[in-house]
């Protein structure tokens, strides 16, 4: 294919070589990665996309714990060990000492990673007295969202290298909380500096951290350029430069990594990875994420609020064929509780109904639904790994509904605009999605099935039921797991019943790579640590 | 064009004047019919209008009827295509030949609505402007340079994302953005035109503002409004498909050529008819208007009739 | 002549109100705000979104905010971007380059190659290369520009493996955005090859871009030069025995260009707007994809400084061309 263009590469290769002195740049073994978006930014507590985080939190960062590589379980990370009260209240960390922050030529540090730091960290998001707590555009969605303005009561130290961290109420899920990148630990001497400086908006363009890797330059839109660490905790990453290559277009990231240009491609298209698997060049790495695609009904609306309708709707939806196409054949699981079967507390007896047209027009005509009746869809406009085709879907869901007698007007909007609307409950069906952030089921069913999310609008189902609330409030205080595996079982069983959800796909994550790149673990939850990998 | 002449006169000639000076809209044929390329053009056109006219009849498949078994397949004349499919079927399974004649129904709606929705506020603004130059001209002009300044689509993309995506709107912010060229050339006629002596004349003789604006100067002013109009109806049609392309035109699952082409992107390589057959479309129809544009400029405007 | 540019000064004041107040009603009347967008799918807390509002300043009833907003721009401050909190100043210069150079491009493109076949074609009216230049050009103009660069990339990259896919230059390249112009700073980088890979980068878009300009151009330089040739005084340069290349060049080409000029000037317009699919296409960094970017995350500082910025360029421009159209034709300077 890129015949003409490949042979001068060796030879440019080979010149650049010859003239390798200090003043070219050229690194020997850089790893570029194609990812497909800019970050917003590289201060990580301010955003919620994943690309934002790939490129600050994964690289130039640390925190308390972190997941384990591949996996959603808790591993030490700055924090050594840890004690957790009996009550579930109190949670003490104990520092790992002799971690260094990074040195670069806007910032020199003259000490050590310390408990200052964490404190700086957390109560900037918590305290509205501290001196950085306003110095954001929009605040801290993530702390906010997770509801850890609520949730902690204070963040102490016991002295330099100990923590303690105390709650208002038990909550199991909080240590992998501590693990997301919201909670990112920063050098409260940088904050200072900036502080002093008046120049506080470069916390934003220049960050400092523990992690594995150093920042070095933003070219905006267009590559984020780092390099390793010599002093990270875990060891010096073994990759001579890290460059992520923003180029927005799948297809552009796929011709790029053939052509050798990237080493990594991020979220290809689910259709494109057959053929790059048959590519003896290329492999991929594929996981069951931690992701569900669905589509909510609204509960609140005249017809949708009878189970029988819902039901109807279920059962004229022709998943299989939805899924095998949207995603292809074999890269997605087909949806039935709201989550995905590797947490704790799913349902394996949850069916979805087998698809039966003649039943459905029978249930519609019990509950008295008219022929013709409009259903209105709210799709967004462009892809994302929980749909990668809005439109298709939509289209797929008319179809289906139009043998059922039931009209589906599709609305195309714009991304802003459909949350804003969406969330009021403007309309009768979303097609939405949602990525996991930490493994744990409370992180899916909270914000998406509580009475309380009906209130401020995310659970676009508008579902309201007081037995699942009250199973999946108590799931989220009881420390066993095994009682709270049993709590999550219980309520999705009262999910299944009520059906606020066209449960649509459990889509597989994959990242593409060139055969000789090494040493990547791909997470569950979408995100991309390059720590470890390296170019053969 | 100047104002038609009347067959006159005298009833009892005895040579029948329509011989010696052919009517003018003969005339006009005969100009017209003289540019190989406009007549071209204006029977590729005919043939788009017959389509979206008579799209249901004509189409051999519904548009929007997903065959899931025929998934992406090849048009008749490559390996794998059939003849039940003749131009191949897209992501959905949906016959493309159906959905290309039924998406002339809405480019053809899209041009003229959005032609008329411009034209008539423009011509409007246009007179108003030139007939008032101290009191509103000045006004009306700078609002137009305004808008010329700001790039186009940035501001049909602005007005699409308050409006809403859909087919009105797509055509209203079309509408609005190809207003000042009209504004602009209606008021330069129109300036031209007013020092001339027949309106003059026209004053002279007690017309009123309505009528010396809208039967004296106006029908003089049509030329270059006529061929504006098609050119804007093909830039219509071009604007519709940009704004589909980046997901702000028509809903699904509407068939408009610009909308095709943007799902069709990720099929780049796979099947290279879902991306090509759109574009192709559009280009035809939009070059038949340009090519009929420029056979009505030639045949309308005399002084350069010679030139080109 | 003095009053002449004084005039078209004086109107561009008022002009340059309208844009603000456009382009500060327009965003401000897109449905959504800056805070919603960022919280996405999750909770949005009324709370902290009152506090966000009230930080931002969005809070204030609309004519308070616009005045604060041309108050700011009458010193100079062109905000920072809600998003990122950069100077919006500073990321307009930051990407404008790489929009400019791929404009420049394209103009050279459309200008070099426009010129040459319409004069050619002018000389040659009616023959086979008249036919193919207008038939060509009209179709340039004709068929639209996102569709054009996916099919060129589909031969040109994919197939052939002539030039790049996308970007502005090969990612092994580490080159320093000294002046934002690539073509310039990888010739300041030491780094080998590293020109020819940023100019292997640039053909494709440019081409794309300067289509439909080298089309307009084209057929004016056509249709303007037959005016010309037509002139009694080529007639008289002819008959005085002058050779046909001095006749053409010298004295024809010189009055053919001035409407050519203007069509030059309107054309910088479009390509700004052309730039924004262009860019789309070619992942090319540059303002388009930027303000596209704004408008959806609701970046209101961004959009409207954004706009702003390119209104008065493309203003600029057409002041520039106004001038020197009226200094080639004295019959405009002395108009009303």
């Amino acid at each position: 294919m890129q015949r003409a263009f490949m042979k001068s590469r060796p030879l440019r290769l080979a010149l650049a070589a010859l003239l390798l002195g200090g003043a070219t740049q050229l690194a020997a073994k850089p790893l570029v990665v194609c990812t497909e978006a800019s970050p917003e930014g590289f201060d990580i507590v301010q955003y919620t996309t994943a690309v934002t985080a790939d490129a600050s939190a994964e690289t130039v960062f640390n925190r308390l714990v972190d997941f384990k590589p591949g996996t959603t379980e808790i591993q030490p990370a700055l924090a050594e060990r840890w004690d957790i009260s009996a009550d579930g209240l109190t949670y003490t960390f104990h520092l790992r000492q002799g971690v260094k922050f990074h040195t670069t030529d806007y910032f020199k540090p003259t000490r050590d990673f310390n408990a200052d730091d964490v404190l700086w960290s957390l109560n900037r998001q918590l305290d509205p007295n501290h001196p950085w707590h306003d110095k954001t555009s929009v605040g801290y969605p993530y702390f906010e969202s997770m509801g850890f303005k609520e949730l902690l009561k204070s963040v102490s130290k016991a002295d330099a290298h100990t923590v303690v961290i105390t709650l208002t109420r038990p909550e199991a899920p909080f240590l992998r909380d501590m693990a997301m990148g919201f909670t990112s630990i920063y050098s409260a001497e940088y904050g200072d500096q900036l502080l002093k400086a008046g120049k506080t908006a470069e916390l934003n363009s220049k960050p400092i951290g523990t992690g594995p890797f150093i920042f070095q330059r933003y070219n905006k839109d267009a590559q984020v350029r780092f390099k390793p660490n010599p002093d990270y905790f875990r060891g010096k990453p073994p990759a001579d430069a890290l460059v992520f290559a923003i180029a927005t277009d799948s297809n552009v990231r796929l011709q790029k990594l053939r052509a050798n240009e990237c080493q990594v491609a991020l979220y290809p298209k689910p259709d494109d990875v057959p053929s790059i698997k048959q590519d003896p060049k290329l492999k991929v790495e594929e996981i069951e994420a931690l992701v569900t695609g669905y589509i909510s009904m609204n509960t609140e609306h005249k017809y949708l609020s009878d189970v029988r309708v819902r039901k109807a709707i279920n059962m004229a939806f022709d998943r299989q064929t939805h899924v095998d196409q949207l995603f292809g054949k074999g890269n997605a699981l087909v949806g039935v509780n709201p989550y995905p079967p590797t947490m704790i507390g799913y349902n394996n007896e949850n069916r979805n109904p087998p698809r039966d047209l003649a039943k459905a027009r029978q249930l519609l005509n019990e509950a008295g639904v008219p022929p013709g009746t409009v259903l209105t869809l709210f799709t967004r406009n462009g892809g994302g790994p929980t749909n990668p085709n809005p439109r298709l879907s939509a289209e797929m869901l008319q179809a289906d509904l139009k043998q059922i007698g039931l009209k589906l007007d599709i609305r195309v909007m714009e991304w802003a605009e459909m949350l804003r609307r969406a969330k009021k409950g403007e309309a009768d069906l979303v097609s939405a999605g949602w990525a996991g952030d930490n493994g744990d089921p409370d992180n899916f069913l909270s914000p998406l099935l509580s009475c309380d999310a009906v209130k401020s609008g995310e659970n676009y189902a508008r579902w309201c039921n007081p037995k699942f609330q009250e199973l999946i409030s108590r799931a989220r205080e009881v420390i066993d797991n095994d009682e709270r595996a049993r709590l999550y079982n219980e309520a999705l069983k009262v999910y299944d019943d009520e059906q606020p959800w066209i449960s649509m796909a459990h889509p597989k994550m994959f990242t593409t790579m060139r055969d000789n790149v090494e040493g990547y673990v791909i997470s569950p939850l979408t995100n991309n640590n390059f720590a470890t990998t390296k170019v053969k | 064009m100047t104002s038609p002449i009347p067959n006159s006169v005298t009833p009892a000639s005895p040579v029948d004047q329509s011989l010696l000076y052919p009517s003018p809209y003969k005339e006009f044929w005969q100009a017209f019919a003289r540019n190989k390329g406009a007549v071209m053009g204006l029977a590729f056109m005919c043939l788009v209008v017959f389509c979206a006219l008579f799209a249901p009849w004509v189409a051999p498949h519904d548009p929007s009827e997903q065959y899931r078994d025929f998934l992406l397949t090849p048009p008749v004349w490559l390996e794998g295509g059939s003849w039940q499919f003749i131009l191949g079927t897209d992501e959905l399974g949906r016959d493309l030949l159906s959905r290309l004649i039924q998406g002339a129904r809405l480019s053809l709606l899209i041009g003229l609505s959005s032609v008329v929705m411009s034209l008539i506020p423009g011509i409007l603004l246009g007179l108003l402007a030139g007939f008032f130059p101290q009191l509103l001209g000045p006004s009306i002009m700078r609002l137009m340079d305004v808008m010329l300044a700001l790039p186009s689509l940035l501001l049909a993309v602005a007005i699409v994302a308050i409006l809403g995506p859909g087919l009105i709107n797509t055509v209203i912010a079309i509408a609005i953005v190809s207003l000042p060229s009209y504004v602009r050339l209606t008021r330069a006629a129109v300036m031209g035109e007013l020092n001339r002596d027949y309106v003059t004349a026209a004053r002279l003789a007690g017309a009123g503002l309505p009528r010396l604006m809208f039967v004296t100067v106006l029908p003089n002013c049509m030329a270059p409004l006529i061929v504006q109009a098609t050119l804007s109806f093909s830039s219509a049609i071009l604007d519709a498909a940009a704004l589909g392309f980046l997901g702000l035109g028509v809903q699904p699952p509407t068939p408009e050529w610009g909308t095709m082409l943007a799902s069709a992107r990720d099929y780049i390589e796979r099947a290279w008819w879902v991306v090509s057959l759109p574009g192709l479309t559009i280009l035809l129809s939009v070059l038949a208007i340009n090519l009929m544009g420029d056979g009505l400029r030639d045949a309308l405007d005399p002084k350069l009739k010679n030139a080109a | 002549m003095l009053s002449f540019i004084a005039r078209r000064l004086g109107l561009l004041i008022p002009t340059f109100f309208g844009i603000t107040l456009l382009t500060f009603a327009l965003i401000r009347l897109i449905p959504g705000d800056p805070v919603e967008v960022m919280m996405g799918e999750r909770r949005v807390d009324p709370e902290m979104h009152a506090q966000a509002m009230e930080r931002l300043g969005l809070n204030k009833p609309l004519p308070a905010q616009y005045l604060d907003y041309v108050g700011k721009l009458a010193q100079g401050d062109l905000g920072e971007s809600l998003r990122t909190r950069e100077s919006v100043w500073h990321e307009f210069l930051t990407l404008f380059p790489a929009t400019l150079e791929l404009a420049f491009a394209a103009l050279l493109f459309a200008g070099i190659v426009g010129l040459l076949a319409g004069v050619i074609a002018a000389l040659k009216r009616g023959s086979l290369f008249d036919h193919g230049v207008m038939g060509i050009s009209l179709a340039g103009y004709s068929m639209p520009i996102f569709w054009w660069g996916l099919i060129l990339i589909m031969f040109f990259s994919v197939s052939l493996g002539w030039t790049p896919v996308s970007g502005r230059i090969d990612l092994l390249y580490d080159i320093e955005p000294k002046t934002g112009f690539m073509l310039i700073d990888t010739l300041l980088s030491d780094e080998e090859g590293a020109f020819k890979d940023a100019l292997m980068h640039l053909i494709l878009p440019a081409i794309v871009l300067g289509t439909i300009p080298l089309a307009v151009i084209a057929r004016m330089t056509r249709s303007s030069m037959l005016e010309v040739l037509r002139e009694d005084y080529i007639r008289t340069a002819r008959a005085k025995g002058l050779s046909p290349a001095r006749v053409v060049f010298v004295h024809g080409l010189r009055n053919a260009l001035i409407p050519v000029l203007t069509v030059f000037g309107l054309q910088v317009g479009t390509l700004l707007a052309g730039a924004v699919l262009t860019e789309t296409i070619f992942s090319w960094p540059g303002i388009g994809k930027w303000l596209i970017e704004a408008i959806g995350a609701r970046d209101y500082p961004v959009v409207q400084n954004g706009i702003l910025l390119i209104a008065c360029l493309v203003i600029l421009v057409n002041f520039v061309v106004d001038i020197l159209y009226g200094l080639a034709n004295p019959r405009i300077r002395h108009q009303r």
